[in-house]
């Protein structure tokens, strides 16, 4: 058993890999105006919803309701859904379900694949093992085929390729296509996309997608997408297989209403995305004559177990997190080693691979709360990072002088006599560094947190000795 | 040797037995029924609005706003005019014909045009041909949204999603005002498979600049009927 996130597991740690990225100022530009636009757009169809806050309120209700009664509603899932003509998988780990969708696409005859954007199957290297079994998998979300094209790693969860701009789009496109002429327009660049594309969409038997919820009361399965690419992946091969973590089932058909309000509000900042397809079973006459979903756990009971984060798993993958960060805005996705970057990424990562490994990741953030505030199911990451954080602490992999710090903080915050105690020894001990009220350029193992930022003084008077003298 | 020998043989724990016997169903569904807990039955709040203060006649004024926004073109006509209108749109349009499914409705059909019912066209044939006329099921102002459940008067889904130019007649029954209204009506059509269309494909990928048209029909225009 063991469970893969992408090649998360051998990426640089975030800060190394941070420092390298945001020396690249062409990508700080690209990240700084993608996000800008979706945040801007999104700010404008948000405040135009009266109920928002209620529809937050319900959508992080229902997902928790969920994971509460996870395993009922995947057994009902799985019932509706086979009746409907579905076959349903259950894949433990990663390379669990690669093999089982390699095994449906040998058994069907097919040597080739189209596949709409699924971050699961990012998560698993899907790609690499059915490319190990001879098999073409093409990529029809454009940002995905661009990022495939270009031998690249998406870097945003809704807007995989916002880290590249036109011209080096041109360029991979002019390449891999083998065109002679290409426009430089975001038009034309489309429009060669399609028409790379439209020959497979007709051609190919096998269809791959993921799914942004499962209907536990209907066996249904929802796709949310704006090109069209999704529609054809879901309707035009003989076979659909779709890979799905565990975690995505709802429970009634009425929940939909909710999540197809907040995901493209937050998304992508429309009122709603192009194109929804659901799909329950199989229908005689229209669409594939064979489905089957394989459900996947790679770690995600590992997360609903810690009680303090398992609310990680209410995450709908809408992006908001990202756009609002300031350290992805600054570092792009790349730098989180992982398909899942941003905040989100920054808890569900590590806690995916068992605190085993990317334990920079809950460092990644200043704690500003932004993430949280955007969240459309309130996922208070800020918190879930703390708690991460002192994982991380209490495993041994944290800096020296972090451990040391939190178990002299532990120590002295235990008791309130202790506190005042190393107020009185810190104030003594910080006058060689106190330049105006600001701490900087601390000695020994205490010098990387001030390397990049000045700490404010402790002040002459707690607010206890402040207290207790009036 | 002796020593590197020892240690490849595992020794197996009663669980690690037992997880062998297990499918991957059992020991998915046994590590979540370990891990999940949490708060019994808390109720769930559904405290956002389903339906909204609006007339009859604003409901159909942001619809048609909606699709305007998504660059989808939009005609107002009555149910006698449907025909009319339809040959004038083609006129416009400079098409000879469109593909029809078969459950259209036939006095829609205005005469000296070529429509063609799908009867088992191969997927060429959809693509190459100059686009397709349907009927919806249903309609949501708020999000300009149309609903198509694949029933005979909309056809299978390939059909409104190859050709490259959809011409969709809405009737007022057929418009709601809200996303959970229009769940409603959606949660009847089950379980045929359900399409919901907010103007044509779309993509921001490229700088995030909108670009219209990508691989499902570049061009939708409504027929509201009255």
């Amino acid at each position: 058993m063991s469970v893969r996130v992408g090649e998360a597991a051998s990426a640089l740690p975030f800060p190394e890999a941070a420092k390298k990225l945001v020396a690249n100022s062409q990508l700080r530009r690209n990240v700084r105006h993608a996000t800008n636009v979706i945040r801007s757009k999104r700010g404008r169809v948000v405040e135009e919803m009266p109920d928002w806050e209620q529809l937050r309120d319900s959508g992080k209700a229902i997902k928790d309701h969920t994971l509460a009664h996870l395993d009922q509603y995947l057994i009902q899932f799985e019932a509706a859904c086979t009746k409907a003509g579905g076959q349903v998988h259950w894949a433990r780990d990663a390379d669990e379900a690669n093999r089982i969708i390699v095994d449906l696409v040998k058994r069907y005859g097919s040597d080739e694949v189209i596949k709409v954007k699924t971050m699961t199957s990012d998560e698993t290297r899907l790609n690499v093992a059915l490319e190990a079994a001879g098999i073409t998998p093409f990529e029809t979300d454009l940002a995905d085929l661009i990022v495939q094209l270009g031998d690249d790693k998406p870097s945003h969860i809704v807007v995989p390729a916002l880290h590249r701009n036109r011209m080096e789009i041109r360029e991979i496109f002019m390449g891999k296509m083998g065109l002679d002429s290409l426009g430089y327009l975001p038009e034309d660049l489309t429009a060669a996309a399609r028409k790379y594309l439209r020959e497979r969409f007709l051609r190919v038997k096998v269809g791959i997608s993921g799914a942004n919820y499962l209907i536990a009361e209907t066996g249904s399965v929802v796709v949310v997408e704006s090109e069209g690419n999704g529609r054809m992946c879901l309707t035009l091969p003989e076979v659909l297989i779709s890979i799905v973590g565990v975690e995505k089932v709802i429970p009634r058909f009425e929940d939909l209403e909710v999540y197809l309000q907040l995901l493209p509000r937050s998304a992508t900042g429309e009122r709603m995305n192009p194109y929804n397809s659901i799909w329950t079973g199989v229908t005689p006459g229209d669409g594939p004559q064979a489905f089957h979903i394989v459900l996947l756990d790679n770690g995600r009971t590992k997360v609903l177990a810690d009680p303090e984060s398992r609310e990680t798993l209410d995450c709908i993958r809408c992006g908001a997190c990202l756009n609002a960060c300031p350290v992805y805005r600054q570092t792009g996705g790349h730098a989180y080693g992982s398909v899942y970057a941003g905040p989100i990424g920054a808890i569900l990562t590590p806690q995916l691979q068992s605190m085993e490994h990317s334990q920079t990741l809950p460092y990644a953030s200043t704690l500003c709360g932004a993430c949280y505030e955007v969240c459309p199911v309130k996922i208070n990451i800020p918190e879930i990072l703390i708690h991460l954080r002192t994982k991380v602490v209490d495993s041994g992999h944290a800096p020296l002088a972090e451990r040391l710090a939190m178990k002299g903080a532990a120590f002295a915050m235990s008791k309130a006599s202790r506190l005042s105690l190393a107020h009185a020894f810190a104030r003594l001990g910080q006058w060689p560094f106190n330049d105006d009220g600001k701490l900087d350029n601390l000695p020994g193992l205490l010098a990387g947190w001030t390397e990049f930022r000045d700490l404010d003084a402790i002040p002459s008077q707690s607010f206890r000795e402040w207290w207790s003298k009036r | 040797m002796v020593v590197q020998a020892m240690s490849e043989v595992k020794v197996q724990t009663m669980s690690e037995v037992k997880v062998q016997a297990m499918s991957p169903k059992e020991v998915v569904l046994a590590n979540i029924r370990a891990a999940q807990g949490g708060p019994a039955d808390q109720s769930i709040p559904r405290l956002y609005s389903a339906s909204v203060d609006l007339s009859p006649a604003e409901v159909v004024e942001q619809f048609a706003d909606r699709l305007y926004d998504y660059n989808a073109t939009v005609h107002h006509c009555t149910v006698d005019a449907i025909p009319v209108t339809i040959a004038g749109i083609l006129e416009t349009r400079q098409k000879t014909g469109l593909l029809i499914p078969s459950g259209l409705p036939t006095d829609w059909l205005p005469a000296g045009f070529n429509f063609q019912r799908d009867e088992g066209l191969s997927y060429a044939d959809l693509d190459a041909s100059e686009g397709v006329l349907t009927a919806c099921d249903v309609a949501i102002a708020l999000t300009g949204t149309i609903v198509i459940a694949h029933s005979p008067a909309q056809g299978r889904r390939a059909l409104t999603l190859v050709p490259d130019y959809h011409l969709c007649v809405v009737r007022l029954s057929q418009l709601v005002a809200t996303v959970p209204e229009g769940m409603r009506r959606m949660a009847a059509l089950l379980p045929a498979p359900l399409t919901t269309i907010s103007g044509p494909s779309a993509t921001s990928d490229i700088e995030m600049i909108r670009v219209k048209g990508v691989h499902g029909p570049r061009i939708l225009e409504v027929i509201l009927v009255e």
